[in-house]
């Protein structure tokens, strides 16, 4: 199994440690309701090294991604970080990921840790007849988060660089305890918050380095058990669970990630099915009645089943249980009810806006 | 934390024995593998069960589990208290946070079961 620059640190933190895409991840470290909370209403560290990281470089870098992706690439600016994905012919989902614009023919893709081999794989091939050099340095490359609402003031103590200058979906190179590195104003929890990419071996010092400057802020580690329920809170997808190859970007209701008219592959697909109309959709809902809905539980409208869940948990912030299913277009009106089966007997849930947690915006 | 005077399970449960009436619950070992316990589905009261079959289930945040109960018999009583509090399932397993009381129905079941000193030993044998 494969380990992240941080592996010491999860074991000295008593970290639980489970596989997770090929890595020994820390699933939690005491609690994951208090890691959740901690994110919420102070700030949470988290080890995201396992997290692959693409470069794409070269005279036609730009062109290239427009093609392979489904997001605007050509408008984008330096410095500027952008969710999207990539599609294929069919419109369904290769993976989903952040494109940072390092320079004018420079990229730097985060993909999922598991797909980052078959993400490789995939653009090497559509990458044939550009001239691109891409290379995969998830490796080398170590990832920490830092997320929640006092994430500025606990990183800017170990930094002269304004943070408050990098704006959402940002970034800058900037100098970290005499190192350059890459700091995002980035995340997946739906909090404020920041990713620092740096050479592996200095993922211990700058964990260590936070985890001091927090000391006073109440930071605690969180690991991948927060990561996900302050993900589905916050109305995220995660790949795997609530899309993947099978599912269009519209279903998928990522339709905000499609650039329509770039031509991209995967693109007439979609026009096609928004066209003639989707026939199911992504949609969030909370559970009538008391029980916790997990991914691949089966789902039955109208009494009929009707697939698996995709994403379902108790949600730590909002105390209620919820998740995201595909139902028929027609059932994902607000309101709209259908059953989970949960061990045998079946569980009412009601359509609800997707994104059940909101962030006050300051 | 494993207490003396009760019987236990190698899936994690534990009895506590008092005349024809055992109290169920999970050891602290199950607790902490667990965490987070978010929601405690009751057996009915009246339900019939044989040894080792699912008494109840417990849900934490990260999973599901399935509580076998270690006894047979009717289910006369269950800690209803874990329906508005879960959480006592963590904080104090063998105490607060018991689930049901199980009319025994055969009292020499109880010799099929680990006692203290062998589940610690089981729980050794697993690090």
């Amino acid at each position: 199994m494969k380990r992240t620059p941080l592996y010491e640190i999860h074991k000295k933190l008593g970290g639980k440690l489970i596989e997770f895409a090929g890595f020994e991840m820390p699933v939690m470290y005491s609690s994951i309701i208090e890691e959740h909370l901690a994110v919420r209403e102070r700030a949470g560290i988290f080890d995201v090294s396992h997290m692959g990281e693409i470069f794409v470089k070269g005279e036609e870098a730009t062109k290239f991604l427009q093609w392979v992706t489904s997001n605007e690439v050509e408008k984008m600016k330096k410095g500027r970080a952008r969710y999207s994905s990539f599609p294929t012919e069919k419109g369904t989902v290769v993976d989903d990921l952040l494109v940072y614009k390092l320079d004018e023919d420079e990229y730097m893709l985060v993909v999922n840790a598991s797909n980052t081999d078959k993400d490789f794989r995939w653009i090497v091939e559509k990458g044939k007849g550009f001239d691109v050099k891409l290379e995969n340095k998830s490796a080398e490359i170590a990832q920490i988060a830092i997320q929640g609402p006092r994430s500025q003031e606990i990183l800017q103590k170990i930094t002269d660089y304004e943070l408050s200058s990098i704006r959402y979906y940002h970034f800058a190179v900037i100098e970290l305890l005499g190192e350059k590195v890459i700091v995002s104003r980035t995340g997946y929890t739906g909090e404020d918050g920041f990713e620092i990419y740096s050479p592996a071996e200095l993922g211990v010092k700058y964990w260590n380095a936070l985890m001091e400057a927090g000391r006073s802020y109440g930071l605690k580690p969180a690991g991948l058990g927060a990561r996900d329920t302050l993900r589905l809170e916050a109305g995220m997808n995660l790949y795997g669970n609530d899309m993947d190859e099978t599912t269009t970007l519209l279903e998928a209701d990522l339709e905000w990630i499609i650039k329509w008219g770039k031509k991209f592959i995967g693109e007439s697909a979609l026009a096609k099915q928004k066209e003639e109309g989707l026939e199911r959709k992504l949609a969030g809902f909370e559970m009538l009645e008391k029980a916790v809905p997990r991914h691949g539980y089966k789902l039955f409208v109208d009494g009929k089943e009707y697939g698996k869940l995709a994403s379902g948990s108790y949600a730590p912030y909002l105390k209620k249980n919820i998740g995201n299913a595909y139902l028929p277009i027609e059932k994902t009106k607000l309101g709209s009810e259908f059953e989970i089966e949960i061990r045998g007997r079946k569980y009412k849930a009601v359509v609800v806006p997707r994104q059940f947690y909101k962030r006050e915006k300051k | 934390m494993i207490l003396d005077e009760l019987y236990y399970t190698k899936s994690h449960e534990w009895v506590r024995v008092e005349g024809e009436k055992g109290t169920v619950g999970i050891t602290d070992f199950a607790q902490s593998e667990l965490q987070d316990i978010v929601y405690v589905e009751l057996p009915e009261v009246g339900k019939k069960l044989k040894a080792g079959e699912v008494l109840c289930s417990i849900d934490s945040v990260k999973s599901s589990a399935e509580i076998y109960t270690p006894v047979s018999g009717e289910v006369i009583e269950v800690n209803e208290k874990l329906s508005s509090e879960p959480e006592l399932v963590n904080k104090d397993p063998y105490g607060e946070g018991w689930i049901a009381i199980v009319k025994l129905a055969d009292s020499n079941e109880i010799s099929n079961l680990l006692s203290a000193k062998e589940y610690e030993e089981m729980l050794e044998g697993e690090k």
